[in-house]
């Protein structure tokens, strides 16, 4: 199934746009997203590592299971305030 | 009460707002765009939110923040878009009978929000480059 992924900040910009849509199995959880979206976007290789994931507005650990309603978001390290 | 905004802050408002006769003290943190960061000059900052999100971990903190301490107002307001030097990117109101507790929620709320709200700031320097700030990622993010 086809799932979009909300970019932000410096990912957006690696990327190239603010959503993209990635490809992974019925079933899958965050870890594959991501996964999936480093395969996609090999340069996401520099944030990835230190960025958290959320699902529906609320931050979501790896083995959280997504499906194609799903609003997956790329958190990049946070700096407001 | 929490807002996300593209306008210029009005921090003296967010006080007056913030006081009443049920507080004996009022906190208003302001942060604002610094032009000097390890020896780079910043010219502006711009900044980006997940929207709805950000909104809701706003009202989290705030929820938290009354849940913590006997606030009578609390106010969180964040500036999207270009911030210059010297204004506001963000202002914290907190109003409590004591003011131990607000200068506590205060620092708190500051805090909280820097560690847990999706916004993110890009720094615009000097020398015409800029680069998003991602904290923990070791290389620059440049624009």
């Amino acid at each position: 199934m086809m799932v979009p992924v909300r970019l932000f900040a410096a990912a957006r910009e690696i990327a190239g746009g603010s959503e993209v849509a990635v490809e992974v199995h019925d079933g899958a959880t965050v870890a594959d997203v991501q996964r999936s979206l480093l395969a996609m976007v090999p340069k996401l290789e520099q944030i990835l590592p230190h960025a958290r994931w959320a699902v529906d507005a609320e931050f979501a650990a790896a083995e959280t299971v997504v499906n194609e309603e799903s609003e997956i978001a790329l958190i990049p390290p946070v700096s407001g305030g | 009460m929490i807002e996300l905004t593209n306008q210029p802050i009005d921090s003296s408002a967010l006080l007056a707002k913030a006081s009443g006769p049920e507080a004996g003290a009022v906190v208003l943190f302001v942060g604002t765009t610094r032009e000097l960061t390890e020896g780079r000059r910043t010219v502006m900052l711009n900044y980006e939110a997940y929207d709805e999100m950000a909104e809701a971990k706003l009202a989290e903190l705030e929820d938290e923040a009354r849940r913590r301490w006997p606030l009578v107002e609390c106010i969180i307001v964040h500036r999207l878009g270009r911030v210059p030097l010297a204004e506001a990117s963000v202002a914290i109101a907190v109003s409590t009978p004591h003011r131990a507790d607000a200068f506590a929620a205060g620092q708190w709320l500051i805090d909280t929000l820097k560690r847990d709200v999706p916004i993110w700031k890009q720094e615009h320097w000097a020398d015409g480059t800029s680069e998003w700030v991602h904290p923990g990622t070791n290389q620059a993010n440049p624009s």
